[in-house]
C-alpha cells in the first residue's frame, strides 16, 4: 500500500514526562487521518516529530517515502504545515505574507488561487493584525498550501473558532482532499474528526488506544446502551478511558 | 476551486511571481520597519536630539564665564566690584547655608569670603573650580594694586573641526549605528521567536542563512538616511567640516552597521523574552557607550585597559569614522579599525548561525 506517513515505535520524553510512548501509525496517500485526544495526550509532540521539527528519542519516521535525516530539503518542498499558535507578522498584508512564503518553494500555487481557495480575496490588502480569528486561521492554511503540497499537517486547525469559521475551514480542507491531497490532523473536537477524517487514531498518554474509521469506532464502542442519542466519537473516548475529552 | 488557466500560469512562473526568497525576506523586514513609525522616529531623530543636547550642554569651553559666589550683604560690596570688573567672571550672592549645595550642583565654581586675606572655598578635584579659583585670585590681586610685568598677546584659535561638537557628531552617528543595528535586529528576532513565527518559517523550505542575512540587509537600506541626517545637520547647524570622501564615510558606516547587525543577531539568537534581550543589549552596549570614546576621549582610561577598549567594535567604528570625517583619512589609514569591525561581524554571524534557536 502507498503510504504518505509511516512511523514505528516513536518515543519522546521531556525530563520525567513521557510525551510519546511507543506510538506507531501509517497514513495512506489520499486519506484524511485524525489524531484524536485530550490536551496533553502527546498529539502535538507526535505531529511535530512527523513534521521534522522535533527529533524523537527513539523510533523510525518515513514521510512520502523519505527520511528527515537525509532528505529534509526535498521533504520541506512537498509538505504543507500549519502549527498551533503561529502569529504571522502583524503589519504585513495577507498577500505579502503569502508571497513571502511562496518564495521559499520551487513550485506551487499562485497567490490568486490561494486567496480564492481560502476565501480571503477581499482581505488581500489587509494587515494580518486586522484579521479575525477565523481569517487568521484560513491564512495559516493558505500559507501551508502555498507550495502545493502532497501532504498537509494540521495541528488543531479549528481550535478557538466560531461554528461558521470552522465550517468554512472544513470546506477548504475538503477542497484540498478533492484535489488528491493527504491530510494528517490533530484535534480534540469529535465532530471535526467525524466530518473530515477517513480514519481516526484515539491517543491517550502518548499511545494509540484505538484506530479505525469514525463509523466503525462508534459502532464498536461508542453507543452506550443506556443513552438514547446516536453515538459519537465523544462516546467512544468515554468508553475507552472513562473520561471526557475536554476534561483535563 | 482553482482555475486551470491560472494554475498553469503559476506553474510556469518561477516562485509563482514572487521575488527570490532573500529579496522577499528583506522586503518583509523593511515593510515591518517602515510601518512602525516609532522605530523610524528613533532612527533618524535620536542622533539629532543627542547632538543638539550635547552641544548645548558642552559649548566650546573657555568661552563660558566662571561662576563665583559671594556672601549676600554689604560686606561683600568691594569683592563684588573687584570681581565684576573681569568679564570672564559672573558673580552671584550666596545665602548662608546654601554654600555646599551650590558648589555640589556646579551652580557656583568657587565661593569667596571677604577678609584679609579672603577665603576661597572650592573643590580642587573639579577642573572648572580650579580655573575659577585662578581667575578670582588674579582679579582680586590686580584690584589690590598688583602690577603685572607684561600682558601676553593672545592668539585665540577656534578651528572648525577641532571643536567639541565636531568631535561629538561622528561619535553620536556611530552610537546610532550601533543602537539601531543591535536593538532593531535583536528585538525583531526575539519577537518572531515568541510569536512562533521562526518555528513556522523553518517548517518551510526557507534557507536559514537567507533569513538571518535578510534581517541585516534590510537594516542596510536605512543606513543612508541614518548616516546622512546627523552629518548634514552638523554641517548646517554647526558648520562642521567634512574632510573625508562620501564614499569612505559610506564604507565605514556600512561595515559598522553590518558588524553591529550581526552582533544583534547573535545576542538575539537564543533569548525568548523581551526582558532578557533588553538586559543582554544593555549589558553589551552600555559599557561601550562609556568606554568607546563617544562623549569623552577613551584615553582617560588607564593604559592597562586600552588594548581591550581598542578591541571593542564601537571604539573601532568611532575612531574610523572620526578619522574619515574630520581628518579625511584614507581607508588604508584605518584598516586596523575596519579589520576589527569585520572580525566582530564575521564571528557573530558564524556563531549566530550555529547557536540560533528557531523554536
Amino acid at each position: 500500500m502507498d503510504l504518505a506517513v509511516s512511523c514505528h515505535q516513536l518515543k519522546k520524553s521531556y525530563g520525567d514526562v513521557i510525551a510519546v510512548d511507543g506510538l506507531s501509525l501509517d497514513v495512506r496517500r489520499g486519506e484524511c487521518f485524525g489524531l484524536l485526544g485530550p490536551n496533553g495526550a502527546g498529539k502535538t509532540t507526535t505531529i511535530e516529530i512527523l513534521e521534522g521539527l522535533l527529533a524523537p528519542d527513539a523510533g523510525d519516521v518515513e514521510v512520502l517515502g523519505l527520511r528527515w535525516q537525509t532528505d529534509e530539503r526535498q521533504l520541506r518542498q512537498r509538505l504543507g504545515i500549519q502549527l498551533q499558535e503561529t502569529q504571522f507578522t502583524d503589519k504585513l498584508t495577507v498577500e505579502e505574507t503569502l508571497r513571502l512564503f511562496r518564495s521559499f518553494y520551487d513550485r506551487g500555487r499562485s497567490i490568486d488561487d490561494l486567496l480564492a481557495l481560502v476565501e480571503l480575496e477581499s482581505k488581500r490588502s489587509s494587515w494580518v493584525v486586522k484579521l479575525s480569528g477565523g481569517q487568521k486561521q484560513r491564512l495559516s492554511i493558505a500559507v501551508a498550501l502555498v507550495g502545493d503540497p502532497d501532504l498537509l499537517f494540521l495541528d488543531e486547525p479549528s481550535t478557538g473558532l466560531d461554528p461558521q469559521s470552522r465550517r468554512q475551514l472544513w470546506g477548504v480542507l475538503q477542497r484540498f482532499r478533492a484535489g488528491g491531497g493527504t491530510i494528517l490532523l490533530t484535534t480534540h473536537y469529535m465532530d471535526e474528526a467525524e466530518v473530515l477524517c477517513d480514519r481516526v487514531a484515539v491517543v491517550d498518554h502518548g499511545k494509540i488506544i484505538a484506530l479505525d474509521t469514525p463509523k466503525a469506532l462508534i459502532a464498536e464502542l461508542g453507543v452506550p446502551r443506556t443513552v438514547v442519542h446516536e453515538g459519537t466519537l465523544e462516546d467512544v473516548f468515554m468508553s475507552l478511558t472513562g473520561r471526557h475529552l475536554r476534561d483535563e | 476551486m482553482t482555475s486551470d488557466s491560472s494554475e498553469a500560469v503559476a506553474k510556469r512562473l518561477p516562485r509563482g511571481g514572487a521575488h527570490p526568497a532573500l529579496v522577499e525576506l528583506t522586503l518583509a523586514r523593511l515593510r515591518e520597519f517602515v510601518r512602525e513609525p516609532e522605530a523610524l522616529f528613533w532612527s533618524f531623530l535620536f542622533p539629532i536630539i543627542m547632538s543638539v543636547a550635547m552641544a548645548l550642554a558642552f559649548p566650546s569651553r573657555g568661552t563660558q564665564p566662571v561662576r563665583v559666589g559671594v556672601p549676600a550683604g554689604a560686606a561683600s560690596d568691594a569683592l563684588r566690584a573687584a570681581l565684576g570688573a573681569d568679564t570672564g567672571i559672573v558673580v552671584r550672592d550666596v545665602m548662608p547655608g546654601e554654600e555646599l549645595r551650590l558648589l555640589r550642583e556646579g551652580d557656583v565654581n568657587v565661593i569667596v569670603t571677604p577678609g584679609v586675606p579672603p577665603t576661597y572655598r572650592f573643590d580642587p578635584g573639579r577642573e572648572e573650580s580650579r580655573t575659577a579659583r585662578l581667575m578670582v585670585d588674579n582679579a582680586l590681586k590686580r584690584a589690590s594694586g598688583r602690577s603685572d610685568p607684561w600682558t601676553a598677546r593672545e592668539d585665540a584659535v577656534a578651528i572648525a573641526g577641532s571643536r567639541y561638537v565636531d568631535w561629538l557628531i561622528p561619535g553620536i552617528l556611530c552610537l546610532g549605528i550601533m543602537s539601531n543595528g543591535m536593538w532593531s535586529i535583536g528585538f525583531m528576532t526575539v519577537q518572531a521567536r515568541m510569536r512562533k513565527l521562526l518555528k513556522r518559517l523553518v517548517a518551510s523550505p526557507m534557507r536559514k542563512r537567507e533569513f538571518l542575512l535578510a534581517q541585516v540587509l534590510a537594516r542596510m537600506l536605512f543606513l543612508g538616511p541614518e548616516v546622512a541626517v546627523p552629518l548634514v545637520f552638523g554641517v548646517l547647524a554647526f558648520g562642521m567640516p567634512i574632510n573625508g570622501s562620501v564614499l569612505n564615510i559610506a564604507i565605514v558606516a556600512l561595515i559598522g552597521a553590518l558588524s553591529f547587525g550581526f552582533l544583534g543577531l547573535l545576542l538575539g539568537s537564543r533569548v525568548r523574552t523581551i526582558e532578557a534581550i533588553s538586559g543582554l543589549m544593555n549589558l553589551t552596549s552600555v559599557p561601550m557607550w562609556v568606554l568607546s570614546g563617544v562623549f569623552f576621549s577613551s584615553s582617560n582610561f588607564p593604559a592597562a585597559v586600552q588594548p581591550a577598549i581598542r578591541a571593542l567594535p564601537l571604539t573601532a567604528l568611532v575612531d574610523a569614522m572620526r578619522a574619515v570625517v574630520l581628518e579625511g583619512a584614507s581607508l588604508g589609514a584605518i584598516r586596523a579599525e575596519l579589520l576589527i569591525l569585520i572580525s566582530w561581524g564575521v564571528a557573530s554571524f558564524a556563531i549566530a548561525l550555529r547557536i540560533f534557536k528557531w523554536r
